[in-house]
């Protein structure tokens, strides 16, 4: 059996979870088997889990699971994919899932694959390396199989399956080492990491103060705000946006890059997104070799120009 | 305060990555090794911790000789020692058990290691060693203090960002924002040449991964430019051709 392990927020479950479902559900069907997901928590919704894939859920509550730690949270993923008899863990790369997955995989004596992007078969996986420079096909032996896919790597479909609900409740109280404190989310902004859209902007921005405009066209986007390394590395913007080789990896559908050269540590971190759009006054500027779309011209007359016109079909 | 901090040794970021015999290989030909950037940010934390509150850093590296020269770089930057484990890691789980026997029967109040490699990217070994060792652990972190017998770090979260307290001894995995990276000054890389580097044979050769092949990315297809007196455009084909806003 595939297990699936699924995440939610203020009760409504992730869209990368969603992912790893239809990942775990394609993978249920080419190996000739079924999908559970699990659910941790009181507060997640589990009706909907059958339309993403789920033949059954398990929602698993207890002690020990009142907050996210990496040992609880692994114990309750071993403990319900042991008893049932998987074959797969299916988790997604979020940062839960990075906490999870190595720990689980110990549990479970199994073989672990990170950074997956595409199923193969029931027994390979195919996963980014050299951060996103290159893709390698990897061959996993083993009963237990764990596996973190990506991030919008995986189409959702919908499915029509029962999801029926079985609770567990269970303590893993003594799995739990650690203690949340304090939880900061960055409120009204998109996180990057689950945007479908992704706005920007590098040194060629001259200083912070110039940024209101790439701002603004994220928000009538509806796009997240990124940044280049030395951007960040002067603080003209938060190290969370700083993506790269060395910041954070992103895949959205569409990255627009002002003002950035597009050196090869900065596409590391970009270079998977599906639609690239380059703005830049130098058209020897590598970015554009990289670009599906580009426009050669001063990001100070560009932008703007792009604002007025996303403005416009919002308001139509 | 003994920290242990693990050391990977990963091709320079500015590497063409390409493959040999087959794609089944990396090419390193001209390759220029350093110290995983993260890793080097676990290094430098371990050693901010060390010098406020005494103690010692041993850098631990699953690798063939050829790593020698990045362990010494990371000798230089300031640990105290180096251990070896004298094979090639063929994934996280292999790198992590033999991480686990060469250091049986020492302790270490920390373990730090970088969030990921860059070169497989796993970002496994620090979740599979806590597990092993039955350590506490806290991934992907921006800062930490230790007092007490604790240890205070925030991670990184999906859409912000947590504070998490833990009883030592404790895993944590480097995110960039922990501190500046320290570079190893001339008495420092001389010290370096001094410095203990032991090597030790792994005790298993075990794993459950194989890494059949490789390939690189598809080419893109020529970028479509647009006039910049015309750039409008650009939203519209986004809208029409792609779909996407
Ligand atoms: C170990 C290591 C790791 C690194 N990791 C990363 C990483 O993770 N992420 C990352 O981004 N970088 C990383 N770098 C840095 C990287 O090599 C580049 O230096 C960096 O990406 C350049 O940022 P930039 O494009 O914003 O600035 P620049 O290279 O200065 O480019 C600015 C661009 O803006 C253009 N420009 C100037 N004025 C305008 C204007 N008015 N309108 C439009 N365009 C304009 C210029 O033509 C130029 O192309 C790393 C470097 C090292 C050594």
């Amino acid at each position: 059996m595939v297990f699936v392990l699924v995440e939610s927020e203020e009760g409504k479950i992730k869209k990368y979870s969603q992912e790893a479902l239809t990942y775990g559900a394609d993978l249920a069907a080419a190996t000739g088997s079924s999908c559970a997901a699990i659910a941790i928590g009181e507060d997640t919704d589990t009706s909907d889990l059958g339309n993403y894939g789920a033949d059954k859920v398990y929602h698993v509550t207890g002690s020990g699971l009142e907050a996210f730690s990496p040992g609880g949270y692994a114990t309750a993923v071993a403990d319900v994919v042991s008893n049932n008899g998987g074959n797969y863990v299916i988790v997604s790369g979020s940062y839960t899932g990075k906490s999870v997955a190595p720990k689980a995989a110990v549990k479970l004596n199994a073989a672990l694959a990170t950074g997956v992007v595409a199923m193969t078969d029931g027994n390979s996986i195919r996963k980014t390396c050299f951060s996103n420079k290159a893709f390698s096909k990897v061959s996993m032996s083993g009963d237990v199989k764990v596996i973190t896919v990506v991030p919008n790597s995986y189409e959702i479909k919908s499915y029509d399956k029962a999801g029926s609900v079985e609770s567990v409740s269970t303590d893993v109280g003594s799995s739990v080492k650690t203690k949340s404190i304090s939880i900061d989310k960055v409120k009204g902004k998109i996180p990057l990491t689950e945007a479908e859209l992704v706005v920007s902007a590098g040194r060629g921005l001259k200083g912070p103060e110039n940024w209101g405009m790439i701002e603004e066209l994220a928000d009538v986007l509806g796009a997240a705000t990124a940044c280049s390394k030395p951007v960040s590395d002067m603080d003209w913007r938060p190290h969370s946006e700083h993506v790269g080789q060395t910041g954070i990896t992103i895949k959205p559908n569409l990255y627009i890059a002002v003002g950035i050269s597009g050196a090869i540590q900065h596409l590391a971190g970009v270079s998977s997104s599906k639609v690239i759009c380059v703005i830049n006054t130098d058209p020897e500027a590598p970015f554009f070799k990289a670009a599906d779309y580009g426009i050669v011209g001063d990001a100070f007359e560009i932008v703007p120009k792009l604002l007025a016109r996303a403005k416009e079909l919002k308001a139509s | 305060m003994n920290i242990l901090v693990g050391i990977s040794a990963v091709p320079d970021t500015t590497t063409k990555i390409s493959f040999v015999e087959n794609n089944t290989k990396f090419n390193t030909e001209g390759v220029q090794f350093i110290i995983n950037p993260y890793d080097e940010l676990a290094l430098t934390k371990a050693l901010e911790i060390t010098e406020a509150q005494g103690g010692e850093v041993t850098i631990i590296t699953v690798g063939d000789a050829s790593v020698e020269p990045v362990m010494r770089k990371a000798l230089a930057i300031g640990a105290q020692k180096a251990i070896r484990v004298n094979t090639v890691a063929k994934d996280g789980m292999h790198a992590a058990q033999c991480i686990k026997d060469a250091i049986a029967g020492q302790s270490y109040d920390l373990i730090l290691t970088g969030r990921e490699s860059i070169d497989y990217n796993g970002g496994q070994v620090a979740g599979i060693l806590s597990e092993m060792l039955d350590m506490s652990l806290i991934n992907v972190v921006t800062s930490i203090e230790v007092n007490d017998g604790k240890v205070t770090a925030v991670r990184d979260i999906d859409g912000g960002r947590e504070t998490v307290e833990a009883s030592l001894p404790c895993v944590l995995s480097a995110q960039k924002e922990l501190c500046e990276p320290r570079i190893p000054n001339m008495r420092g890389i001389m010290q370096a040449r001094m410095k203990p580097l032991e090597v030790v044979e792994p005790s298993v050769d075990y794993s459950a991964t194989n890494y059949d092949s490789y390939e690189l990315p598809a080419e893109k297809g020529s970028v479509k430019l647009i006039e910049a007196n015309n750039a409008e455009e650009l939203i519209d084909l986004l809208r029409t051709e792609k779909k996407l806003i």
